[in-house]
């Protein structure tokens, strides 16, 4: 608590020297947040119960929630905020006007806001809040640490809050997923050094003889992650009291850094610690056992040991050198098995039990991630390979990738993970099934329509700026090559408008199951009216 | 625990006899087509890294059999591009810009190639279509700021406007009400007497023998007596319809008082000379060449 007061303190003096306003306001919001927590801890200090809770009631672990609500209901919140910041960005391309001449308006720095917000707070939120709850239920014992879990979630989201708003204010330092100046990312590397800490200590602590496969998956994430994140980051500040920095590294080095950093972001936050959830979420929805263990440990291996080199496949045909070049185009197509491994493991453990996806629409929304997942990692390799990418390289097909991924993957192993968390959380009944089902076909319909749009509009964008006349001289104008793009980026806003109303019928359906009587009572009414 | 000759009775299959939070795991044997498709792309990997540039030695790296290189295959593809309008271009090149109109075969060539060359430098400023925009000239119509023929075009690219260049075309509209040259009132007067020059309506109360006498004595230095501008200097025929920054009576105020001087840059160090040629064709050709 002293600590917070103090940098309360210091924040606030650092405030008052800050250089430029972006880099005041966020000092003052640092001080402001320290003295909150200082104020909270003290709270908590008088109105303690006379010990820590305890580990156990009645012999059964005494499971540490409040956290995972925390982070659950941000995850909510700040997925409905990127995807509608997504479809602002969308409507400009198509709609220039929509940028309104203002800086903090213009799609150079709502982009950054939209990936921030839907990879890091959305994402980063949903693995916070199912890797806490998956490693106490599959360790059987309550999360290590009494402040630190609260201290993760918490600050993590401050985080988040200082980038967003760093971004609006055009603080940057100009590296693709990696924009948050240097103060941002010293006070996450704290943060991410104490999720670590909490999640070793746990299962340090398990109950159970063996580690569960999805908290080798979450540990792989959360290590990997704080060295992808301190690799990309060093960076010289201008001074102290402003938000400017200088990156350490210069040239293609620091492209080859950022694109390590960049790639593996995608392979260990957006793989490897969504496929956490999968390995718990899927085989638990299902009832059914994992498919193959074998399988997962091989596949965990060679994903981790082959995805680390794959990030110059982001630089084909730039200054980096050839050799470089072909190790990321190789080691791509090496992880195509690998990634395919989780793949078979998801999809497998449905065997069974097939025919519950007619009736469960939250293990459909599963099973449907696990398909884009293994046609996401089907087309990556793909795009890896240089003949290919001389054509997809710098078009919409790349987005259109991503978004297969984003939306498809990472999007619905988060939804249908959390549709199953939060009644567990709670403890209540999800509120409608039927809604969840609406859920289902919006989105996919607007995943639909998104990706097949950035199929098209990526590939003519390439034929065409590759296009030669009989002359020899190009055949395009860039310009005539943005004007081809205008019917597919209304239609892959169109798309990206209904995946945000399906998040938007998903928001209220969680609402309702909160706002709705525990499941204990339910059940008591239910007796009573047998009784009758 | 369960017994660790705990069977799935759905599968068939043994499990591992562990068992997590209710999730128990299938001792599934690796799917074969899985495992060897794996080696499959290890192989290829291990083929593709002796034919190409692959790992890092010491001092250099392995530079595969074909000494295979993105620089080499540029310069090819470079080299490829020049065999099939090299020669072409050549004969361009030495062609006056006259020949060159007369000929359709030249025509034709340098029409293709200003065409996109236009459309990725050009068209930003004049519009893709050549159209203009306000402040940014019209290249379609015969109003020419400093001369449509073929020759005056191709200085014009060349060297720009105002563009720092030292052979760039100079000439700079005074600030009459910043600098203090004319009160507000007489430049109020002087726009309506240049809207009255092109037969545009002027106010109740005009002074039109003020109008005369003040343009007389500031404008017709470089606009001409009879107004109609001076191509050496870049001074705008004001006669016409043709509008640079527009007629209303509020805009030329705004010119009158403030200036005007757009700048177009020199292409000469941007685009190599053949291309800039093509260009000056390629414009003069648009409608309006003289």
């Amino acid at each position: 608590m002293s600590v917070f007061a103090v940098s309360a303190y210091v924040f606030f003096f650092a405030g008052a020297m800050g250089h430029d306003s972006a880099f005041t306001f966020h000092a003052l919001l640092a001080s402001a947040a320290s003295l909150a927590a200082a104020g909270v801890i003290l709270n908590r200090y008088y109105e303690r119960p006379a010990q820590l809770p305890p580990a156990q009631i009645n012999g059964r672990p005494n499971y540490n929630l409040g956290p995972i609500k925390f982070a659950s209901v941000l995850a909510m919140f700040w997925g409905i905020a990127g995807f509608s910041i997504g479809l602002l960005i969308a409507s400009q391309l198509a709609w220039p006007a929509l940028n309104f001449d203002l800086p903090w308006t213009s799609f150079g720095r709502l982009r950054p806001l939209h990936t921030s917000a839907v990879i890091f707070a959305f994402g980063g939120n949903v693995l916070i809040a199912t890797s806490f709850y998956v490693v106490q239920k599959t360790c059987r014992t309550r999360l290590a640490g009494d402040l630190a879990p609260w201290f993760v979630v918490v600050g993590y989201n401050f985080f988040i809050v200082i980038a967003g708003t760093g971004y609006l204010f055009g603080v940057t330092q100009s590296k693709e997923y990696a924009e948050p100046e240097w103060y941002a990312d010293l006070w996450l590397t704290i943060v991410w050094i104490t999720y670590l800490m909490v999640f070793l200590a746990t299962l340090l602590k398990r109950k159970e003889p063996h580690i569960f496969v999805a908290n080798w998956f979450y540990l792989a994430f959360i290590v990997t992650i704080a060295v992808l994140h301190l690799g990309n980051n060093p960076a010289l500040p201008v001074s102290v009291f402003g938000s400017k920095s200088y990156i350490a590294w210069g040239g293609v080095q620091d492209a080859m850094f950022q694109w390590w950093y960049g790639h593996n972001a995608v392979g260990f936050f957006l793989t490897a610690g969504f496929l956490a959830i999968m390995y718990y979420f899927i085989p638990k929805r299902a009832e059914r056992p994992v498919y193959s263990y074998r399988l997962s440990i091989i596949h965990f291996w060679a994903l981790i040991f082959l995805y680390i080199w794959a990030g110059p496949h982001h630089l084909h045909y730039t200054a980096l050198p050839d050799w470089t070049q072909t190790l990321g185009m190789t080691f791509s197509i090496m992880l195509w098995m690998p990634s395919w491994g989780g793949m078979i493991n998801g999809l497998m453990t449905l065997s069974g039990a097939w025919d519950k996806l007619r009736t469960d629409p939250v293990l459909r929304m599963l099973v449907v991630s696990v398909a884009f997942y293994g046609m996401a990692t089907f087309e990556g390799p793909t795009m890896a390979i240089k003949v290919v990418n001389s054509l997809s390289h710098y078009t919409d097909w790349t987005v259109g990738h991503v978004h297969s991924g984003a939306l498809g993957w990472v999007g619905f192993v988060s939804f249908g993970a959390l549709y199953c968390l939060i009644p567990w959380l709670w403890n209540r009944q999800l509120y409608s099934l039927k809604l969840v089902n609406w859920h289902f076909w919006i989105a996919t319909i607007g995943i639909v329509l998104y990706i097949s749009a950035m199929w098209v509009s990526g590939i003519l964008q390439g034929l065409m700026w590759r296009a030669y006349t009989s002359l020899g001289f190009l055949e395009y104008s860039f310009i005539e090559s943005v004007e081809a793009m205008h019917p597919f980026y209304i239609i892959r806003a169109a798309g990206g408008a209904l995946f945000l109303i399906g998040a938007l019928i998903m928001a209220a359906n969680l609402w309702m199951t909160v706002n709705a009587q525990e499941v204990d009572q339910i059940q008591d009414a239910r007796a009573l009216q047998v009784a009758e | 625990m369960p017994e660790h000759n705990d069977i799935d009775h759905i599968s068939g299959r043994s499990t591992t006899g562990h068992e997590w939070d209710g999730i128990k795991e299938l001792n599934t044997p690796l799917p074969r087509w899985w495992i060897l498709s794996f080696y499959a792309t290890i192989l290829w990997a291990i083929g593709y890294w002796v034919v190409y540039p692959a790992w890092p030695l010491f001092s250099s790296y392995t530079t595969g059999v074909f000494d295979y290189s993105t620089r080499a295959s540029v310069v090819d593809e470079l080299a490829g591009l020049e065999k099939l309008r090299g020669e072409k271009m050549a004969v361009l090149g030495k062609a006056s810009l006259i020949e060159i109109e007369k000929d359709p075969g030249l025509l034709g060539l340098a029409r293709a190639r200003g065409k996109t060359v236009f459309a990725d430098n050009c068209a930003p400023c004049h519009g893709s279509g050549g159209a203009g925009a306000k402040g940014y000239p019209n290249l379609n119509d015969d109003d020419w700021l400093w001369g449509g023929s073929l020759d005056q075009i191709l200085q014009t690219i060349q060297f720009g406007a105002r563009s720092g260049h030292a052979k760039a075309h100079e000439g700079q509209m005074l600030a009459f009400g910043r600098d203090g040259i004319l009160t507000k009132t007489e430049i109020v007067t002087v726009a309506n007497y240049v809207r009255s020059l092109s037969g545009l309506t002027t106010t109740a109360n005009f002074d039109a023998a003020a109008g005369t006498r003040i343009f007389a004595e500031n404008c017709a230095v470089c606009h001409g007596e009879n107004a109609k501008g001076n191509q050496a200097l870049g001074a705008p025929n004001l006669t016409d319809r043709i509008w640079l920054y527009g007629s209303d009576e509020d805009t030329l105020v705004e010119t009158i008082s403030y200036g005007r001087g757009g700048i177009m840059p020199a292409w000469s160090g941007r685009l190599d000379p053949v291309t800039v040629k093509a260009l000056a064709v390629y414009v003069h050709s648009l409608g309006g060449g003289q």
